[in-house]
């Protein structure tokens, strides 16, 4: 002790032991913004709430062929579309057009089950809620940007990059499905 | 421009304060003794104009957010009760919708003026930065405020802008789902907008302190674009200014009346007055007017990414507009060609305007069948958009830098006075002495 006091008053500023110090506070700083901006920036994320996603299950009987139920799942439009066998080959025939997010129809719908379209109805281009029917593909067309879905819900035009997306669902019987 | 003071406190309280705050001091060197440039026209009353719609907009807002609940089953009902049953209720909000419509009219009016006479120019870029600032953070605000309404056009208008974040590519979507608060744009995405729709004005009132302190640094600019350079080139703030501004700021008001008394409803959309349906897009999606050439930008360009990139570069090609223009003569009153281009880019941005209104798809020319390139029919607002987006750039990134290396302006005066007073004068002890006569 009385050493390091000696030695300290010999070499006057340590040059070492001062910029030891300052990166320490300075350091210690750091990491108490970093540990209080943390939690500032987290609770921003989705709450418990939100994030306690619930699956939904829906009664395909109510539907008509050729018409499509839109039902709210997380917050977001759901497209339940009872396709027609004319847009069924429609969909199945452009499986070889040239498409800007290849995938083909039988991809895009449960084994055995092509009448059955379930898709998330927002547009992958900026998140609008796509009409059905509109568009010269049959599809949808989106009011927002223009772009064109096909009867597959696969994009055809316009600026979105992706598909409509399908989501995980499971067929519980012939007649009801649940998405989630 | 910050000379010595010439505030002399006039009784003992001034006195007193004046050695403890001297804030009488500050606002008399900066609005009362403050030199302005003797020639400076209309144009420049806006930024007076700016700071008082700031003023209408804080104080019509700070009173709405008394009647309005921030919740998405409550918002669209508060507002309703705020326009049927709240006394008065009807004019601050009509005041506060319209009051935004009329502070970006000023804002653009205010930036194209400083586009047209180079006040961009060295020594004033901070100042210019610090204008392109307020207005993100103006922009910024507006948009969140539309939100809280809650009807149709501001939830979807919110889930679209929202989603442009989306684009980004990896790193987009887990910025979207935090900027949202949730999968979807709802309550909570509602709940924060408010909270910073509220926060972001005072953020704005903080950076026009800054603007102001930076403006009476490097002093205006001025129509001619050349620096005072004696006393007989400029005129004290107050009365001259004060006065001028004053006058300016009337006529606004009279416009702004005209809004809100008669037309409160004419720059809105009426799908905002249908409550917010997650599950169903109005038909024809638009902004407000002074977004929308932003949007024709951002349907202009076929890729998802590109557009908005392009959306944000056109508003951060304004940040770089101090280097890219290579002209020594700041007022394009001086620059015949570069006044040329300023009007088409102009008549570009009106185009851009009413190209974001229109849908994508529509003819220009109705009935003229033409071809398609790149996916779209040549005669469709989308390729109207493109040109118009092309030129748009073109402005700031090619012709801004070559005109200033190609072109021979007209002569510049030698001071403002010259051109300014009609007797120009011979001495400028004369022109000084001539001066004070008048003031």
């Amino acid at each position: 002790m009385a050493d390091s006091a000696v030695h300290n008053t010999e070499a006057g500023d340590d040059p070492s032991r001062r910029d030891f110090i300052h990166i320490a506070a300075i350091a210690a700083a750091g990491g108490a913004v970093a540990a209080i901006a943390w939690p500032l920036i987290s609770q921003m994320n989705p709450s418990a709430d939100t994030l306690a996603l619930a699956s939904v299950e829906y009664d395909l009987t109510k539907i008509e062929p050729g018409q499509q139920v839109t039902i709210n799942w997380r917050g977001k439009p759901l497209f339940i579309r009872y396709r027609t066998q004319a847009q069924i080959d429609e969909a199945v025939r452009d499986d070889s057009a040239q498409l800007k997010d290849p995938e083909s129809d039988a991809q895009r719908h449960k084994p055995g089950k092509a009448q059955w379209l379930i898709l998330v109805g927002s547009c992958t281009h900026l998140g609008c809620v796509p009409t059905v029917g509109g568009g010269e593909y049959g599809g949808w067309f989106c009011p927002c940007h223009g772009s064109v879905y096909d009867t597959s819900g696969r994009i055809r035009k316009g600026p979105a990059p992706k598909n409509l997306v399908v989501p995980e669902y499971a067929f519980l019987s012939d007649t009801k499905v649940k998405i989630g | 421009m910050s000379g010595h003071s010439t505030y002399e406190p006039k009784n003992g309280f001034s006195r007193w304060l004046d050695q403890r705050l001297p804030v009488t001091r500050l606002v008399w060197d900066s609005f009362v003794d403050y030199p302005t440039p003797r020639n400076l026209n209309y144009w420049w009353t806006f930024g007076g104009i700016l700071s008082l719609m700031l003023g209408v907009q804080i104080v019509s807002g700070i009173v709405l957010a008394m009647h309005y609940t921030p919740s998405a089953s409550g918002a669209f009902a508060s507002v309703e009760h705020i326009m049927r049953d709240v006394n008065y209720g009807w004019l601050i909000r009509y005041t506060h919708a319209n009051g935004a419509s009329m502070f970006f009219m000023a804002v653009y009016i205010h930036m194209l003026r400083g586009l047209y006479y180079g006040s961009f120019k060295p020594p004033r870029e901070v100042l210019w930065l610090l204008g392109c600032v307020i207005y993100g953070l103006m922009m910024a605000t507006a948009f969140m405020g539309y939100v809280l309404p809650w009807g149709q056009m501001s939830f979807h208008g919110a889930v679209v802008i929202t989603n442009i974040i989306g684009a980004i590519p990896v790193i987009g979507g887990p910025i979207l789902t935090w900027l949202q608060g949730g999968f979807a744009v709802d309550n909570a995405t509602l709940n924060r907008f408010f909270s910073l729709h509220y926060l972001l004005p005072f953020m704005i009132a903080g950076v026009v302190v800054l603007h102001v302190w930076a403006l009476h640094v490097v002093g205006q600019n001025n129509p001619t674009g050349i620096d005072p350079k004696s006393k007989v080139d400029t005129l004290p703030f107050t009365p001259y200014a004060t006065v001028k501004d004053g006058f300016a700021m009337s006529v606004f008001l009279i416009l702004f009346a005209v809004f809100v008394f008669y037309m409160p409803n004419s720059l809105g959309h009426a799908d905002n007055y249908i409550e917010a349906n997650p599950l169903v897009t109005p038909q024809h999606i638009v902004p407000e007017w002074y977004f929308l050439p932003f949007y024709a930008i951002l349907r202009a360009v076929p890729d998802k990414v590109m557009g908005v990139v392009a959306m944000f570069g056109s508003i951060g090609v304004l940040f770089a507009l101090p280097w890219l223009d290579t002209s020594k003569v700041r007022s394009m009153r001086y620059r015949p060609m570069a006044k040329l281009y300023f009007i088409i880019l102009l008549v570009v941005c009106v185009t851009l305007g009413f190209c974001g209104a229109k849908l994508p798809d529509d003819q220009v020319i109705p009935g003229l069948e033409t071809f398609k390139v790149m996916d779209s029919d040549l005669n469709s607002f989308v390729w109207l958009s493109r040109l118009a987006t092309l030129y748009y750039f073109a402005y700031f990134l090619i012709i801004t830098p070559l005109l200033g290396l190609i072109e021979t302006p007209k002569p510049t005066p030698e001071t403002i006075a010259s051109p300014a007073l009609s007797h120009p004068p011979t001495t400028p002890a004369g022109a000084a002495a001539d001066a004070e006569k008048k003031g």
